[in-house]
């Protein structure tokens, strides 16, 4: 049983998931509360911002500030979404929210409705976790015969109807409004904004999107108060935050931990660099962040601004640790693979260059690269970011531009020696089938 | 065209959204029917498309553009390995490689008794189980050791 974290604590795996099992851990009791006690909307909207929650998506934008865009004196129908299409790599954490706290969710969403004034909402869970879904869809039948969800909630005039939609093999889809094209069925390819979702959203109607992180700390912030929230973190950085722990670690996982908490105590809790090799770099947010070098990453804590302040992003929380038998530019070369892969194809800079950056970097990787081929990369990542509707153009440059930058030797190497500097021998042990005792 | 089952799972989908919004189960409706059919064909697309009164073209789209959707043929038994890089520290190649060795396929491929395909897929959000593959889209198989391939295969070839 986890007796950290916040969303996570007391939960006991596959075994306590259910309705009763969530009540018994104190549960809806925040959604009762408001209910029983009519809290007006605006004192919901205060605490979230009290709390300094920001979104657990990847953007990291305050909660509270988004909640209150919502117009909420307009007549029509209004939507909830929440973005569980978690496929960027080395993100798992909505997996295990849902997994093993689906109710966190359900209550989060049905408070975000009341405080906005929605009348329905649509979980968009990922493709690939078919069982997650079912397991949401049980959640959601257990909540609706409870009265938590649907018509007149807990007696009250209040009604909320709640729904999952299953994605299928996207990552274009973790984008806002490529998901709401894809609830709408359509391809999932990003709109043009503004109009911004809390005017234009699903079905052109008002929609707040929140990462199902986001949704499920809020049951969570309402019973301890915003400010307790937010001093379990730090200022500015308010809370817990569950971070994924994948790559060359002895326990990979989910940990779900203060904002703040050293790198260097995230690893321990890890396990550590397997094998007690070396680290040599590790991708703080998910595949689109930053690559930092093992000794800036050593000197960050691991929180919005101090990973901003070297030079990544915290994003999703997605932590990729690389040890010393990892060639980078072959590390490179796979996400590279991925955004040409998943660019939806919809604007030119971003189709043609994630293309042209696959490309470049596979033949450095496959000894052809040329002598002008790192000027070729900074030029085309500098042709993509900032000219694409969304941020997977964006994205896709990052990695690029930061691997670049801080092992340029190792690429230049490669380009010089058409090899590797790391030994194949030794990459190809490095990256060995590895599960964790523990599994 | 579908079964009456399916049907009705795919009617239980178009109720979770607005009356006038019956595409919004496209998606559902064309997993629904794969489940079925083993693969969407054109005539499927087409019954869909029929159901949800939407135009083939547009219900083509949704089914070429979402990868998990197989608009050809595959083997009765569909594993997509992940080789996205967390996986890929963690054995996600080694994998593919040992799936290729012992179906004696590549990627892309059917074994010639029409029982497996093997694909090359993207992050499935499951980082922490790598490696990990997937079963005819539906069943995740965490933490795939040599031994657990063995096994996994051996019971499918049975199926």
């Amino acid at each position: 049983m986890s007796t950290q974290g916040m969303i996570l604590a007391g939960c006991d795996g596959d075994r306590t998931w259910r309705l009763q099992d969530y009540v018994a851990r104190g549960g809806y009791s925040a959604l009762r509360k408001i209910v029983a006690d009519k809290t007006p909307q605006d004192n919901i909207i205060a605490e979230l911002k009290a709390s300094v929650l920001r979104g657990r998506g990847g953007a990291g934008f305050p909660t509270g500030l988004k909640w209150s865009f919502m117009p909420r004196s307009f007549p029509g129908d209004k939507y909830l979404a929440c973005n569980s299409d978690e496929g960027e790599p080395g993100t798992f954490k909505d997996r295990d929210i849902l997994r093993y706290n689906p109710h966190a969710v359900i209550e989060g969403m049905a408070i975000a409705a009341y405080a906005m004034g929605a009348a329905r909402g649509y979980n968009y869970i990922h493709g690939e976790i078919f069982e997650i879904y079912q397991r949401f869809e049980e959640a959601l039948a257990e909540a609706r015969e409870a009265k938590l969800i649907g018509r007149n909630i807990l007696g009250s005039d209040f009604s909320f109807e709640l729904f999952a939609h299953h994605g299928y093999g996207a990552y274009i889809c973790g984008e806002e409004t490529a998901l709401l094209e894809s609830i709408e069925g359509k391809k999932g390819q990003p709109r043009f904004k503004p109009p911004f979702p809390a005017s234009y959203g699903l079905y052109g109607k008002p929609t707040t999107i929140n990462n199902t992180e986001t949704f499920a700390s809020v049951p969570f912030i309402l019973n301890m108060g915003g400010e307790a929230f937010l001093n379990l973190g730090k200022p500015n950085n308010g809370g817990m935050k569950l971070f994924s722990v994948s790559g060359h670690v002895n326990r990979p996982g989910n940990y779900e931990i203060p904002l703040g908490t050293p790198f260097s105590e995230l690893l321990e809790m890890a396990g550590g660099v397997r094998g007690g090799r070396k680290l040599k770099a590790v991708i703080p947010g998910g595949s689109s962040a930053p690559v930092l070098p093992a000794d800036v990453i050593m000197g960050c804590t691991m929180d919005y601004d101090s990973i901003s302040k070297a030079g990544s992003m915290l994003g999703s929380g997605a932590v990729i640790v690389m040890d010393e038998t990892t060639c980078m530019v072959k590390a490179l070369e796979r996400l590279s693979y991925f955004y040409y892969e998943e660019s939806c194809g919809q604007c030119t800079p971003c189709r043609e260059g994630t293309g042209w950056l696959y490309k470049v970097v596979h033949r450095i990787e496959h000894g052809e690269g040329r002598p002008d081929d790192l000027d070729l990369l900074n030029s085309v990542t500098g042709n993509i970011m900032g000219r694409t509707i969304c941020a997977l153009g964006d994205a896709a440059s990052m990695p690029v531009q930061s691997f670049i930058k801080h092992f340029a030797s190792e690429f230049e190497y490669h380009i010089e020696n058409k090899k590797c500097l790391v030994p194949p021998e030794v990459q190809h042990a490095g990256s060995n089938i590895y599960v964790s005792p523990s599994c | 065209m579908l079964s009456q089952e399916s049907l009705q799972q795919i009617d239980r989908e178009i109720a979770k959204y607005p009356p006038d919004q019956k595409q919004s189960a496209v998606m559902s409706a064309l997993r629904i029917a794969q489940v079925e059919k083993g693969w969407l064909a054109n005539e499927t697309i087409e019954f869909v498309a029929g159901y949800l009164g939407m135009p083939a073209i547009a219900v083509y789209e949704v089914a070429s553009f979402y990868n998990m959707y197989d608009l050809h043929p595959v083997g009765r038994h569909k594993i997509t390995v992940c080789t996205n890089l967390p996986c890929a520290l963690s054995g996600g190649v080694h994998v593919a490689e040992y799936l290729k060795e012992k179906l004696g396929i590549d990627f892309n491929e059917t074994t010639p008794d029409g029982k497996f395909t093997l694909k090359e897929g993207e992050c499935m959000g499951a980082c922490g189980d790598a490696p990990v593959l997937l079963h005819n889209n539906h069943r995740m198989c965490s933490w795939m050791t040599r031994e657990k391939i063995d096994q996994m295969l051996a019971e499918l070839d049975g199926k």
